[in-house]
């Protein structure tokens, strides 16, 4: 029972340890590192895709399989529910 | 599971033909204002779950079934497949939006920067929309009316 509390105490000092110093690598806040990725789709969505809603324009045409795969997983999520359930009778 | 009190069915009587047009709303608007075919579809199942809670499933099951709901759901899901493969023969890219910029249906483009909506842009995306609405809305629903209707009934066949 010692042990255990003394190594638990342990994992949490090295977790906090590690959350505290990671503090001061992160970058400041409203100050983004890397934004080619953004500009770019901010400033081709509309002449690209004839979308003004850069959102839509990134989940099903940018990152069209990503949509896809969310569409797969409602597929098998309404699969399994049906297969479970398929002994339900009026 | 049983049906609610008359004061409930009166309010939901109300608010279901208005949340069934915000969501339908929110579909057909995907591609100019926040949300799209998920968001739309989980408001109009959302509705369908009220008239579920309200009128008892029994109720809801009786007037539709959940084969048909099942159905529309593949259909929307082979809609959203055709679209994207049709990329692949127009376009020759997957997912690829051919209709943008075609001057055909949903064709025109709009000007650059910031500019009034204009509902007849956004190539594949308002189809794609759709698709995944009606998706969303029979996935979702046949998804909480057979568990309704399953945890409401007391003898299990065979």
């Amino acid at each position: 029972m010692e042990k255990r509390i003394v190594a638990a105490v342990l994992a949490f000092i090295i977790v906090a340890v590690f959350f505290f110093f990671s503090i001061f690598f992160i970058h400041p806040f409203g100050q983004p590192g890397q934004v080619h990725m953004d500009d770019r789709i901010i400033e081709n969505t509309q002449n690209e895709t004839g979308t003004n809603n850069a959102v839509t324009a990134v989940v099903f045409d940018y990152r069209g399989f990503d949509t896809l795969g969310e569409a797969t997983v409602l597929f098998s999520a309404v699969a399994g529910v049906i297969m479970i359930f398929r002994r339900v009778k009026k | 599971m049983t049906e609610m009190t008359k004061i409930v069915k009166t309010i939901t009587n109300i608010l279901f033909p208005f949340t069934m047009i915000f969501g339908l709303y929110v579909i057909a608007h995907g591609h100019l204002t926040p949300g799209g075919g998920f968001q739309g579809g989980a408001i109009v199942a959302s509705g369908c779950a009220l008239l579920l809670v309200t009128y008892g499933s029994g109720w809801v099951f009786t007037r539709i079934k959940e084969k048909r709901l099942a159905a529309f759901e593949s259909m929307g899901a082979i809609g959203f497949l055709t679209l994207a493969i049709l990329g692949i023969v127009f376009s020759m890219v997957f997912f690829g939006n051919f209709l943008a910029g075609s001057n055909f249906l949903f064709g025109a483009t709009p000007d650059t920067g910031s500019t009034l909506a204009d509902f007849n842009t956004g190539g594949v995306l308002p189809l794609m929309n759709f698709a995944v609405g009606v998706k969303v809305i029979a996935g979702l629903f046949v998804i909480v009316l057979i568990m309704a209707y399953a945890s409401s009934i007391k003898e299990w066949g065979q």
